[in-house]
Formats: C-alpha cells, sequence, structure tokens
C-alpha cells in the first residue's frame, strides 16, 4: 500500500496516538521538572535527612532501566495496595527516571553560579532560601536550558515505551496497525517521522524561545 | 583567652562602631590574622593599605561575615558580632544571630556582582523590599534617590550588562547604601576600572565622605585618593597591622622599615 493511501486509511488511528504521546510528554516533563528541582536543590541542602532523600531517588532512577521502573510502578505496585491507571502510571514512570538526570542539571547549574554571586546576596543579608530563589534560581536557570533541551528530546524518546503498558500512544497505534496489516514499513516509518517532528520542530525550538527570552532578562540580547 | 573574658556588650563609654578584639583567622595551618585588634570610631573613614595576600581582603570579608573567625570577637556598635549571649557566656553565632547584625554592615566588591538579571534600580531595590520588607513604593524612592546621588539615575533601567565597570560599581554602592548600613565595606573597588572611570567611583565615595556621617573601612592601592579622604590610613603587613596612623603622618612620616619600602615601591609603580 502506498504511504499516501496508508495515510489516508489510518490517520485518525494515528493522530489519536500522537495526541496521547504529546499529553505524556507534557505531563511527563512537569514531573521530571518538578523532581529534579526538588532533588538538584536537595543534594545541595545542608540538611542530611533531605540531602539523603535526594541521593537515593537519584541513584535508584539513573541507576535502574526506564523499562523495569515502568513496569514496577505498573504491575508491582498493585501488590502493594496500589493501583494506578496505565496512563498515569507511564507518564510518572517516565518524569521521575528523566526528573533523576535533570536533578543532575538542575544541581551543576546552580553550582556554577559565580561565587560572587552568592556573596553579594549575602551581604544584603538574605536568608538562604530567598537568595536561591530570588539571585542563583534565575540565572542557574539560564544555565540549565541547553541540557535540558536535549534531556526533554530523550524525554520524548522515552514515551515510547508506555506504550507495553497499553497507553494508547503512537507507538502502540503503529503497532497495532502493524498487527492487523503487517504494514511494517509504513507504521513505524511514520512514527518514526512523527517523533522527529515532535522533537525537532516543536521541543528544540521551543527551547531556544526560552533560551532567548532568558538572555533578555538577564539584559544580553 | 577564655570566652568569659570578652564583654556581652561594650560599655557605653568604650564603644566604638567596631572592635575587633583579639580576632584570629587561619585557613588550615595558614594564619592570616594573628591577634588583630583593631577599633573605627563612629563616622570614621579607615583605609587598609600593604601588599598583596597580607590580609587586606580577610579583615573586610570577616567583618561581613563572609569568613568565620577563629578566635576573637568581632562588635559591632558594642554589640558581638560573630558571637552571640547564652547563659552569661559568649558562644558563636548561629545563622540568625549573624543575618540580623550583618544588615547593618554593607560591602562593595571589586567586581560589583550586581544581580545580572535585574536592572540597576531592580538591584537596589532588592534588599529593601526581599529583606527589609519596605513597601515598593518606599523602595524605589529610596532607590531613586541613592542612583541620583551616585549619578546613575538615567540608566536606571539598564540591566548590569549595558553598564561599564563604572557605571556598575556605582550601581553596586547605591545598591549597598540602600540598606542603610552603619558601615561599608569598599575592597579594591577601583581595581577592576579602566584608568578613565576610576575618577567617577571615588567621586562618589568622596561624596559619602563628605556628605554622610558613615562608618567606613576601604582597602586600596590608590594612595592620593587614601590620603585625601582617610581619617586613619592601617599598613598591613603578614596580618598584622604594622603601622597606623593619620594619613598626613602615615604618608608624610613612616616610622617603620616595612611602610617606608612599601610606600616608595608603590610610588615607583605610579
Ligand atoms: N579561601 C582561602 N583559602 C586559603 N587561603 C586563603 C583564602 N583566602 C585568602 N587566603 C590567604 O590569606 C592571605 C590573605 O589574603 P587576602 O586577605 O586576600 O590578602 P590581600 O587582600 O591583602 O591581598 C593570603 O595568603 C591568601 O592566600
Ligand atoms: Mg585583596
Amino acid at each position: 500500500m502506498p504511504i499516501w493511501e496508508f495515510l489516508q486509511t489510518y490517520w485518525p488511528l494515528l493522530l489519536n496516538g500522537t495526541l496521547i504521546t504529546c499529553a505524556q510528554f507534557l505531563l511527563a516533563s512537569v514531573i521530571a521538572i518538578a523532581c529534579a528541582l526538588a532533588a538538584g536543590l536537595g543534594k545541595l541542602s545542608g540538611n542530611w535527612l533531605i540531602r539523603g532523600a535526594a541521593v537515593i531517588y537519584i541513584e535508584i532512577f539513573r541507576g535502574t532501566s526506564l523499562l523495569v521502573q515502568l513496569y514496577w510502578i505498573f504491575f508491582v505496585l498493585p501488590l502493594f495496595g496500589l493501583t494506578l491507571p496505565s496512563f498515569i502510571a507511564g507518564f510518572l514512570s517516565v518524569g521521575l527516571n528523566v526528573g533523576s538526570y535533570g536533578a543532575e542539571i538542575v544541581r551543576g547549574a546552580i553550582q556554577s553560579v559565580p561565587k560572587g554571586q552568592w556573596e553579594a546576596g549575602y551581604a544584603i543579608s538574605m536568608s538562604p532560601a530567598k537568595r536561591m530563589r530570588r539571585i542563583i534560581l534565575p540565572q542557574a536557570l539560564a544555565l540549565m536550558l541547553p541540557p535540558w533541551g536535549n534531556l526533554l528530546i530523550e524525554l520524548l524518546k522515552g514515551t515510547a515505551l508506555v506504550s507495553l503498558i497499553s497507553v494508547a500512544d503512537l507507538m502502540f497505534q503503529a503497532k497495532q496497525i502493524n498487527a492487523s496489516t503487517f504494514l511494517s514499513a509504513q507504521a513505524f516509518g511514520t512514527a518514526l517521522v512523527v517523533y522527529y517532528i515532535l522533537a525537532r520542530f516543536l521541543i528544540t525550538p521551543f527551547m531556544r524561545w526560552l533560551e532567548r527570552s532568558m538572555a533578555r532578562r538577564l539584559g544580553r540580547a | 583567652m577564655d570566652m568569659s573574658a570578652y564583654p556581652l556588650e561594650l560599655p557605653a563609654d568604650d564603644r566604638p562602631m567596631v572592635r575587633f578584639m583579639n580576632v584570629v583567622k587561619s585557613y588550615g595551618r595558614l594564619v592570616v590574622l594573628d591577634q588583630l585588634n583593631l577599633d573605627i570610631a563612629e563616622g570614621e573613614m579607615v583605609t587598609v593599605i600593604g601588599p598583596s595576600g597580607s590580609g587586606k581582603t580577610t579583615v573586610l570579608r570577616m567583618l561581613m561575615t563572609l569568613e568565620t573567625i577563629n578566635g576573637g570577637v568581632i562588635y559591632i556598635d558594642g554589640k558581638p558580632l560573630t558571637h552571640m549571649e547564652r547563659n552569661g557566656v559568649l558562644v558563636p553565632a548561629d545563622e540568625r544571630h549573624i543575618r540580623k547584625m550583618r544588615a547593618s554592615i554593607g560591602m562593595c566588591f571589586q567586581h560589583f556582582n550586581l544581580f545580572p538579571h535585574m536592572t540597576a534600580l531592580q538591584n537596589c531595590m532588592e534588599g529593601p523590599v526581599q529583606v527589609l520588607g519596605l513597601s515598593k513604593a518606599e523602595a524605589r524612592a529610596r532607590s531613586e534617590e541613592l542612583l541620583t546621588l551616585v549619578g546613575m539615575i538615567d540608566k536606571k533601567d539598564q540591566h548590569p550588562s549595558r553598564l561599564s565597570g563604572g557605571q556598575q560599581q556605582r550601581v553596586a554602592i547605591a545598591r549597598a547604601l540602600a540598606m542603610r548600613p552603619k558601615v561599608m565595606l569598599f575592597d579594591e573597588v577601583t581595581s577592576a576600572l579602566d584608568p578613565e572611570v576610576i575618577g567617577e567611583v571615588t567621586n562618589v565615595i568622596r561624596k559619602l565622605v563628605a556628605e554622610h556621617n558613615l562608618t567606613m573601612l576601604m582597602v586600596t592601592h590608590q594612595m592620593g585618593f587614601a590620603r585625601d579622604i582617610s581619617d586613619r590610613i592601617c599598613f598591613f603587613y603578614r596580618g598584622k597591622i604594622e603601622e597606623q596612623g593619620p594619613p598626613a603622618a602615615l604618608f608624610g612620616n613612616p616610622q617603620k622599615e616595612r611602610t617606608k619600602q612599601f610606600l616608595s615601591a608603590v610610588k615607583e609603580a605610579d
């Protein structure tokens, strides 16, 4: 079947899958960013309990495979009484996993803010929390945007795994179409192109735009 | 020295704005300041000079509490800065005590350290709003007045990256003054500047000396400027005050051999 005909027949399923993929991407991104901030800051905390919790989170989620984490959250947690719908288990796993990588980006960026900025905040008597929020984080944010751009593309690709717990994302639809039609090249080829378009023409330009607007806020544009 | 030998508060008749009492500072085994005793009276302008590595910056950073001290006590306006009272004796101060006390000290750095994501005006308003709890309107009025004082009101909406070094340093002075400190510290504030803009910063400091009753402690390599505006010059050598006195005496008739050597070396370099 020519690709044109294939798309005419299957576009509703593929579009549906793409929307689910986008939703998984957005929700997982929110989780990842929140976890990365919490764990990145936590790792720099003076309180050893907080620091310990951050290290444990980062070690567990960075040190083991995303697929195993996904299966744990979807298949094993119910044995402990916590049953999550596959849609939620999906973006939660991806978000927690990527957040553990993001935590190192956050920590690194915070530590790269020049010492003089910390001292200037200190010299006007700011409390550590306020200095972090008002002086350090805004500058760290600008430093961490480029690595976050890469990480979010990894996150998008990572969402394909949620099809394995039957979340009806783009990958899931492609597999379904393949199973019923054996049009492997068309089904997976389309998926490939859509993932590429999402990464290259949505995420990357968006991150570039964020970087530019951040540079403007720092008066550098 | 036993901690009980240090008064919880200085008596009213012997209460300089700043007192270093037997202050020791070391980094590991390197003793940077050994038993420093230095008083600065209210409204006095004291300038610290001395060779590189003699501990000048360290003195200022200890007063700003950017460095902890390893012995002795520093008092500000009669009250302990580095310590606080517990059960009738002084113990090392906790974070809250230090934060409260250091609000009366302002510092300007060699490299300005303005907040790059804020305009000149926002830099000045940050402390008053976020730390002192002033309303935006009050903080703005105060900041604009100070930016006028330092001659930067025209550029109040510019980010630091759009300002020259001299302009950034003047904003940094306004930012420190906006906290209404009792003591101002200047650490080589002209060292990172191009020669042609040094004057715009020193003129601001001259104006402060002439028109305001601030207590100031300054480190500088500009001997002419120091001589003009200081009430007293302290010559530091290897972490000790080798010689101190009024500028006319110290520059005109130094007593110690090391002071003479340093001053003639500086003159030659000029
Ligand atoms: N953070 C530090 N760690 C170790 N040694 C330091 C540190 N800061 C300063 N010193 C040392 O303390 C001495 C005095 O330094 P400083 O006060 O900066 O001198 P100055 O300002 O007079 O040039 C120098 O020998 C310097 O190497
Ligand atoms: Mg120095």
